[in-house]
């Protein structure tokens, strides 16, 4: 099996760069278009809000550039290699190991405690470091439920553990989907900020779908989908 | 990667160790099932292949009359003095009682090397081996078991098989009143020069035994007890599938994010077979200890069914063979495979970002419901089709499986189209039946798996009911006699037959010879004429002067076994005494063998040798116990000599319940299986199930109304079930009836039905859906509405 490092490319392309992207579904016979020719740069460092209504395609424009699904046109650059074009086990490394996904459903694995479930997609890609899946724990301040199953959890320490989860082996980009969605305004208000300061620390680019303006308004960029065009990049 | 894969998808066993457990149960209980079947059918086949090599029957040819009569002595010394090399061998059995001894006498210094007869060590053994009063080589079980009296004495010996004796033929001569070698075994290799032995002799030369004749006879018993494995495997195979479906079912979302967090799906699926192998080689294991257990109890049974059924004489001890525990593990492994093919296809298949549907797996498609319909419809013809134009025992089986697949598949639809028959009025029960529609996807596996223990229930049940019924009538009809006499020697039965005339009755004379006929074992009677025979002989089909042919010498009757195996009919003539013409079948449960009855002057004529040591007398009942009395006392007969109807007829019952003692404990376990598959299912829904019944308790229903919904909807499933198995048993118990027993066992029964029986088992079946519901409708009643609040906040 290749290792990691094979997917190094220079340095001097973007770390994710969506080219005009269309994605349609099949819907009552017709065909639905949800993304037509949407195009979208990030760079390492870089936070982007990705906005727009429900619909829009907010949440597959995120799977689209997770190689979690592909697109029926348009390239999808990960560090300048396309992985639209991956079979299904290539894109599954290249999120293994350069990915971090957050869900707004935090899909922890209800069978394994919190420790485990930080550790897990690091011990997945071999890069494992407890003391960094300590620290992490300590800075979102789960360390005191590490033994604790997910259902023991409140949502807001659900979703930090799922945070945890996608920093553990230091993913070069993080994708989250409504991370805060689940949760009030000011259990989402602290774990966007551990997010914001953690995805600065280890120097990852970061992806974020949110229905908020307000939280919009604390990355970066802010770009906004509506009938399948992004608009405000 | 494959190991953190494998860490994270297995901790959800942690987690559900009653999952674990049930997974592990069904396949225990489903390997153990099988492989003891497979464990008593493999030392059953042992020891008839001791009992075949025994003096070397499987090596060696023989040479003997081919009416079965002695070989004469002075043949044999022809034979020996022109050079050929032949050994005498007297066989017979002594009988006692309940007791019998099938002795072999052998000539140690003629026997061929091939004989393999068990070595005499020191020289008291060899001098008391020929010498009077002989020396009996036994195995030690037939040395602790039942022995006739007056028996020399007994040395224990290896490879000789149960309930037989090998003895010099000295001896045997003395204990069988038989001078004469019942056969000449032939020496392989024969002086050089001489002409081939069949032309310097009369005897008719048989080739040796490949597979002995109660192989062949038991064939069919154990191919029936297999089947019976079978379908407890089957039924075993429900619970194991139930159990990884619904495993996987909740793991689905774990596997979404395992590969959302980029394990490819060929690691997940590595992982999980694994995962499965390892859980059943564990269970595989527990299954054959449990197997080796169970049928190690049942082992007496079978024994004592092959012994009374067929005369196949086998230990009740069960040796462990390596052999067996690796086949079952084997096929442990198998039925996991097939078991668990489904989900692992729906792993395989299921697509990254389709939303988690906690219940897809029990939403079979309206496609998946007509396909299964269809495919019912197609058995169902099948089954039809072996009843109408196939032969044997395979297309016998056969016939069985497509109806018991069949039925199983067509369950589904069945309770999908009676339950689109209810009108519910009011909101609460619409949703009842709704609610209970959308179950039956999820309980269909279990459901079925009930329906095929009731279904085998109730035809076996049936069947053996059947058997019992003309069983006991043919018994009345058989024994019509009040006492049954057995003298020490047939000189003193002849005179106890002279001394007791005037005071009876009648007197009838039982006599009988062991020969051969159309080439198999067979005996055959010798019968007075008397209105006892005349007035209550069970014929299934006769010549309307039957009794007269058979009296004046003209005529034989057979039994229903050897009409049926080699097909014959009235008129056909038996190679007895010159060929006689049949004049009579009449039914003979119980026996093995083929059975001919002539008049006792025509036996006379046959066999000579062979005079009565048997009668039975004629006499008003009440005068029975006096009679039996004065012969103890006046006449010094043991107790053992004199016996009466009643106790005949308890003898005999004790033989059919013996018979169907394994059927019986089988069907029982099938059914308890049935009931860990429901209870199995039940488990599996009520946790995916919250979802549905969450928002009915949010809007008015207690937990105790849904609760007692729970548990009524699940007997009501049971109910229905069993309404539906009880045709698909009766077609069952027709075709074991009227096809099955006819080559299993050579007698076709007419068919009785039970209804009493039936009431019981919808009450067993009743409360095994109560038993298995209990568990999920407590936790139901009882649950905190914290976790019922939860779903809300978890609802994707």
């Amino acid at each position: 099996m290749p290792g990691p490092t094979c997917y190094i490319r220079p340095m001097t392309a973007s770390l994710l760069d969506l080219r005009n992207i269309r994605k349609t579904y099949p819907s009552d016979g017709k065909t639905l278009t949800i993304l037509d020719g949407v195009s979208l740069k990030l760079d390492a460092g870089e936070t982007v809000a990705l906005t727009g209504e429900s619909g829009s395609g907010k949440s597959t424009l995120l799977h689209l550039a997770g190689g979690l699904d592909q697109p029926d046109a348009g390239q999808v650059r990960l560090n300048g290699q396309d992985i639209g074009t991956l079979d299904d086990a290539a894109r599954a490394l290249v999120r293994r190991d350069r990915i971090g996904l957050i869900f707004q459903q935090f899909n922890l694995v209800p069978s394994l405690i919190i420790a485990a479930n930080i550790a897990l997609q690091a011990r997945l890609a071999g890069r494992h470091d407890a003391a960094f899946c300590a620290e992490l724990a300590a800075r979102l301040g789960l360390s005191e439920m590490l033994s604790r199953y997910p259902e023991q959890l409140s949502g807001g320490q659900q979703q930090r553990v799922a945070i945890a989860r996608a920093l553990a082996h230091r993913p070069a980009l993080i994708l989250a989907d409504e991370p805060t969605g689940n949760l009030d305004e000011e259990t989402g208000d602290a774990v966007l900020t551990l997010l914001l300061e953690l995805v600065t620390e280890t120097g990852a680019g970061l992806l974020m779908v949110t229905h908020s303006p307000r939280l919009a308004s604390r990355l970066s960029r802010h770009a906004n989908l509506s009938r399948g065009r992004l608009e405000g990049i | 990667m494959l190991y953190a894969a494998l860490q994270s998808l297995s901790s959800h066993w942690r987690r559900h160790p009653g999952q674990l457990v049930m997974l592990a149960l069904g396949l225990a209980l489903a390997t153990a099932l099988w492989s003891g079947v497979q464990a008593i059918n493999a030392e059953a086949r042992a020891a008839y292949d001791r009992a075949a090599a025994t003096l070397g029957q499987d090596q060696l040819s023989r040479l003997e009359q081919s009416d079965g009569q002695p070989v004469p002595t002075a043949e044999f010394l022809a034979l020996r003095a022109a050079g050929y090399l032949v050994s005498p061998v007297i066989s017979g059995e002594l009988r006692e009682g309940g007791a019998r001894l099938r002795l072999l006498g052998i000539d140690p210094l003629t026997a061929p090397t091939e004989t393999q007869s068990p070595t005499l060590t020191g020289d008291t053994d060899i001098a008391d081996f020929f010498t009077a009063p002989g020396l009996l080589l036994v195995s030690q079980a037939t040395a602790d078991g039942d022995l006739p009296l007056g028996l020399p004495p007994l040395r224990i010996a290896e490879n000789v098989p149960p309930a037989a004796a090998i003895t010099d033929i000295s001896t045997a001569a003395r204990l069988l009143d038989q001078r004469d070698p019942s056969y000449l075994l032939i020496a392989p290799d024969q002086p050089f020069g001489l002409a081939p032995i069949t032309d310097a002799t009369n005897l008719t030369l048989r080739s040796p035994e490949v597979g002995s004749d109660i192989a062949r006879l038991t064939d069919s018993f154990h191919l029936n007890l297999t089947a019976f494995g079978l379908l407890s495997f089957g039924v075993g195979l429900f619970i194991v599938h139930a159990a990884i479906g619904l495993a996987f079912e909740q793991r689905r979302a774990t596997i979404r994010t395992l590969r959302a967090l980029g394990t490819p799906l060929r690691t997940i699926l590595l992982a999980l077979g694994l995962e499965l192998a390892a859980i059943a080689a564990l269970a595989g294991l527990i299954g054959i200890l449990l197997g080796y257990v169970i049928a190690a109890s049942l082992m007496p049974g079978v024994a004592g069914t092959l012994r009374g059924l067929y005369g196949a004489e086998i230990e009740g001890v069960l040796r462990f063979n390596p052999d067996w525990a690796i086949a079952a593990l084997a096929i442990t492994l198998l039925g996991t495979a097939v078991a668990a093919a489904q989900a692992m296809v729906r792993t395989a298949q299921m697509p990254l970002l389709a939303p988690a549907m906690p219940r897809a797996w029990a939403q079979a498609s309206g496609r998946a419901l007509r396909l299964q319909t269809l495919a019912a419809i197609a058995l169902f013809t099948l089954a039809a089709a072996l009843a109408v134009f196939g032969t044997g025992l395979y297309a016998a089986f056969a016939c069985l499986g497509a109806l018991l697949i069949g039925a199983a598949l067509a369950l589904p639809a069945v309770m999908t189209s009676l339950l689109s028959l209810v009108r519910p009025k009011g909101a609460f029960t619409e949703w009842i039946v709704a609610d209970t529609r959308q179950q039956i996807p999820g309980l269909s596996l279990a459901l079925m798996a009930l329906l095929l223990a009731l279904a085998a229930n109730i035809g076996v049940s049936t069947m053996v009911g059947s058997f019992r019924t003309t069983f006991l009538g043919w018994l009345d009809q058989r024994l019509a006699s009040e006492l049954y006499v057995t003298a020490a020697t047939p000189d003193e039965a002849e005179e106890l037959m002279q001394a007791l005339a005037p005071d009876v009755d009648a007197i009838l004379p039982i006599v009988s010879a062991p020969t051969r006929l159309f080439d198999r074992p067979a005996d055959v009677f010798g019968v007075v004429d008397h209105p006892t025979y005349r007035q209550a002989w069970p014929f299934l089909a006769a010549t309307q002067d039957a009794w007269d042919r058979v009296a004046n010498g003209t005529g034989i009757l057979v039994n229903e076994q050897l009409f049926r195996r080699e097909a014959l009919s009235l008129g056909d003539v038996v190679p007895l005494a010159d060929g006689l013409p049949i004049v009579g079948i009449y039914t003979d449960y119980g026996n093995p063998n083929g059975q001919a009855i002539v008049s006792l002057t025509r036996f006379a004529e046959t066999f000579p040798e062979d005079r009565p040591r048997r009668f039975a007398i004629r006499i008003a009942p009440e005068d029975t116990p006096a009679l039996a009395t004065r012969l103890r006392t006046e006449f010094g007969l043991p107790a053992d000599a004199v016996t009466n109807q009643a106790q005949v007829k308890a003898f005999s019952v004790d033989v059919f319940e013996q018979t169907f003692r394994v059927t019986g404990a089988l069907n029982v376990l099938t059914l308890g299986v049935a009931g860990i598959a429901l209870l199995t299912s039940l488990l599996t829904l009520a946790d995916l199930r919250l979802p549905q019944l969450a928002p009915i308790w949010a809007i008015g229903a207690s937990r105790a109304t849904l609760a007692k919904v729970e548990m009524a909807r699940s007997l009501a499933l049971a109910a229905i079930t069993f309404v539906f198995a009880l045709p698909v048993g009766l077609a069952l118990a027709w075709i074991l009836l009227a096809f099955v027993n006819v080559e299993a066992f050579g007698w076709r029964l007419p068919m009785q039905v039970f209804p009493a029986d039936w009431l019981l088992l919808l009450a067993l079946a009743l409360l095994a859906a109560g038993l298995a519901a209990l568990g999920p409708t407590l936790r139901l009643a009882r649950m905190p509405p914290a976790r019922l609040t939860q779903v809300f906040a978890q609802e994707r």
